[in-house]
């Protein structure tokens, strides 16, 4: 692939947060919230980048759509040096946040869309005809005419959401689209994002997130990051297959007072995590060879727990999270299926 | 090609940003009350200070001009210099950032939005006046009236567009700095009697905010035989210095914008934190 056909890259990409001097006396401690990134995405893809909260998504982004300088390293967007040409950039992309509440309260929801339309140039008519479609898609047709004061925070999500389709960018960036979402919306937001790809296999969406599920059921390929680190960046399908050697066991407990030290001096347990659900404890473990489940078993009863329900189950991206990082992303299933 | 998309975007930019302020007039009527019920009665007491030292019926119209034209600078105040500071506060700038369109289109769109319906306002604020007060105007040139309104307006508004992009920087002080400036103008530019009242030196100092020249000038028009000793400057000095002010502010806007833009993304100051 050759670097004209690539519709993002990134090349030690790093951006630094110094403390203003108000906020500072606490701490002098500068952020590095992107630190030396190389990322390639080709055109076409459904790129996605998954991180836990504060792992430098919005930064990545942000850089990438023009609104913030990188400290050091270079992007280009649709060939475009990003910081040498911004004007240029921006004929090409669009972006839509899954916090931002953006636009004005008396106006409406088509009004709204149709006036973000015009700083695209778009023809009214045209306009019109698309914001129609795309209220029909996410949902909020009945509400056209409704004033955005009067929408709900999601109601709002899904209007932005619209906003970013709707003057159809060459590249697209979606902060954590579907961030807060009931899970109906977000699996209706979700599917209409594949279906635009699959419509239109020469644009190419950047998307971030820290569902798990999301990264893994919507996404050609995924970059995991952490601390403003890229730590792997591979198909889902790929990511998951670095972990087939291993078996990984999800149990639920109850009556277990310490799970932390559950398994100190058990061999054969790579790593697990525990949560507390519903009064018992889950815990997710990860064994070099399935045969080792007996000793994990013998450590439970050794602690007083009680098994409620064992399950041997395929590796998710969370699981190559939690290797890659050694915790958890800390979203749970929030948008699960 | 390019030059057509670009005057095509500018445009449809402009109206697309004037849109939400001209039908805001519409849907959010407590402007009635707030825009020209209170300023009214602001005259109101000069008019009858002046009633009561007996000052020549023309003050009256000094006042009620200095009335309607307050609107503007209140508008000025609060909706282009302090606007892209809101607007950073709601999510919008980011937007209007991302988009390939002209921050000056985006600007101009919010300036013209603002000038419709601030005129609205203040064509309420003199019809009222006059009628209650019979104030006795007798206009001397409706072209040059004009043009001075226009002039003092594309100034003005000017001078807005360069704040808003200095308050874009200055964040959070943005509202009290407009706070600050607001009172001090109405006395300084002579909103409600002549300037020259304030002596020359003063009034020279004043004439920074353009409404200050604007208005001599349209009193003179309006209330020629009462301005003859109270005139700040001849009309056509003010003409040529608003014309001025004008390009002054608008190109200085245009360079500051650009210069506050690149600042702000460097220090990460376009978007808010986290969002
Ligand atoms: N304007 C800023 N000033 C200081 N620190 C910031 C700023 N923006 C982001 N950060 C810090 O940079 C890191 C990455 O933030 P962000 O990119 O928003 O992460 P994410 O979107 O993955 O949650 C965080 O530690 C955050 O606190
Ligand atoms: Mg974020």
């Amino acid at each position: 692939m050759s670097w004209e056909e690539l519709s993002i890259r990134t090349e030690g990409l790093t951006r630094v947060f110094r403390p203003k001097r108000r906020e500072a006396r606490g701490q002098r401690r500068e952020i590095v919230a992107l630190d030396r990134v190389n990322l390639a995405v080709e055109r076409g893809e459904l790129f996605g980048v998954l991180g836990p909260n504060g792992a430098g998504k919005t930064t990545l982004i942000k850089i990438l759509a023009t609104l913030l300088a990188p400290t050091s390293g270079r992007a280009w967007v649709a060939g475009v040096d990003v910081s040498e040409n911004p004007w240029e950039v921006r004929r090409h992309i669009n972006m839509v946040s899954g916090g931002e509440s953006s636009g004005y309260g008396l106006l409406t929801v088509e009004e709204n869309l149709w006036m973000f339309s015009q700083f695209y140039g778009m023809q009214s008519g045209e306009a019109k005809r698309r914001i129609k479609e795309l209220l029909e898609v996410v949902g909020l047709a009945d509400r056209a005419r409704t004033k955005i004061y009067h929408l709900s925070t999601g109601m709002r999500q899904k209007m932005n959401f619209a906003r970013g389709f709707l003057t159809d960018p060459e590249i697209l960036f979606l902060d954590e689209p579907t961030l807060g979402l009931d899970v109906q919306t977000a699996r209706t937001l979700r599917a209409y994002i594949r279906d635009w790809m699959d419509r239109h296999p020469d644009r190419t969406i950047l998307l971030t997130t820290h569902y798990m599920y999301e990264a893994d059921e919507l996404c050609d390929r995924v970059a995991i990051i952490d601390r403003g680190k890229v730590l792997a960046c591979d198909t889902p399908a790929a990511l998951k297959r670095t972990l087939q050697r291993e078996a990984i066991f999800r149990l639920r407990v109850a009556a277990l007072a310490d799970p932390k030290a559950l398994f100190q001096g058990v061999t054969g347990v790579h790593r697990f995590t525990h949560a507390a659900r519903d009064g018992c404890v889950e815990l997710d473990v990860v064994l070099g060879d399935e045969n080792a489940i007996l000793a994990v078993l013998g450590g439970i009863q050794r602690a007083g727990g009680q098994l409620l329900s064992l399950e041997k189950r395929e590796p998710t991206l969370e699981d190559v999270f939690v290797r890659l990082v050694g915790r958890g992303l800390g979203s749970g299933e929030g948008a699960g299926a | 090609m390019r030059r057509r998309t670009e005057w095509r975007i500018f445009w449809r930019t402009v109206v697309g940003r004037a849109y939400p302020r001209v039908i805001g007039l519409q849907r959010e009527r407590s402007w009635v009350f707030f825009d020209v019920a209170l300023p009214l009665l602001q005259v109101t007491a000069f008019v009858y200070i002046y009633r009561a030292i007996q000052a020549p019926p023309e003050f009256t119209g000094f006042v009620v001009l200095g009335g309607a034209m307050s609107a503007y600078w209140l508008n000025v105040l609060w909706s282009m210099a302090s606007q892209l500071y809101w607007e950073k506060e709601t999510g919008n700038l980011q937007l209007y950032i991302v988009a390939p369109t002209s921050r000056m289109a985006i600007l101009l769109g919010m300036a013209l939005g603002g000038i419709f319906a601030t005129t609205v306002r203040a064509l309420g604020v003199i019809a009222v006046g006059t009628l209650i007060f019979r104030v006795p105007m007798t206009v001397t040139s409706v072209p040059a009236l004009l043009a001075v309104f226009v002039l003092t307006l594309v100034a003005l508004y000017g001078l807005g567009m360069l704040m808003s992009s200095l308050f874009l920087l200055w964040g959070r002080e943005a509202w009290h700095l407009a706070n600050l400036l607001q009172e001090p103008v109405f006395l300084l530019s002579g909103f409600y009697f002549p300037v020259k009242a304030l002596g020359f030196a003063v009034a020279l100092v004043a004439s920074f905010i353009p409404i200050t020249l604007g208005l001599d000038a349209m009193r003179q028009l309006l209330f020629p035989q009462m301005m003859e000793g109270l005139k700040f400057l001849p009309v056509g000095y003010e003409l040529a210095a608003l014309s001025v002010l004008g390009i002054v502010f608008l190109a200085l806007a245009h360079q500051a914008l650009r210069f506050f833009e690149d600042l702000a993304r460097r220090e990460g100051r376009l978007t808010l934190r986290g969002q």
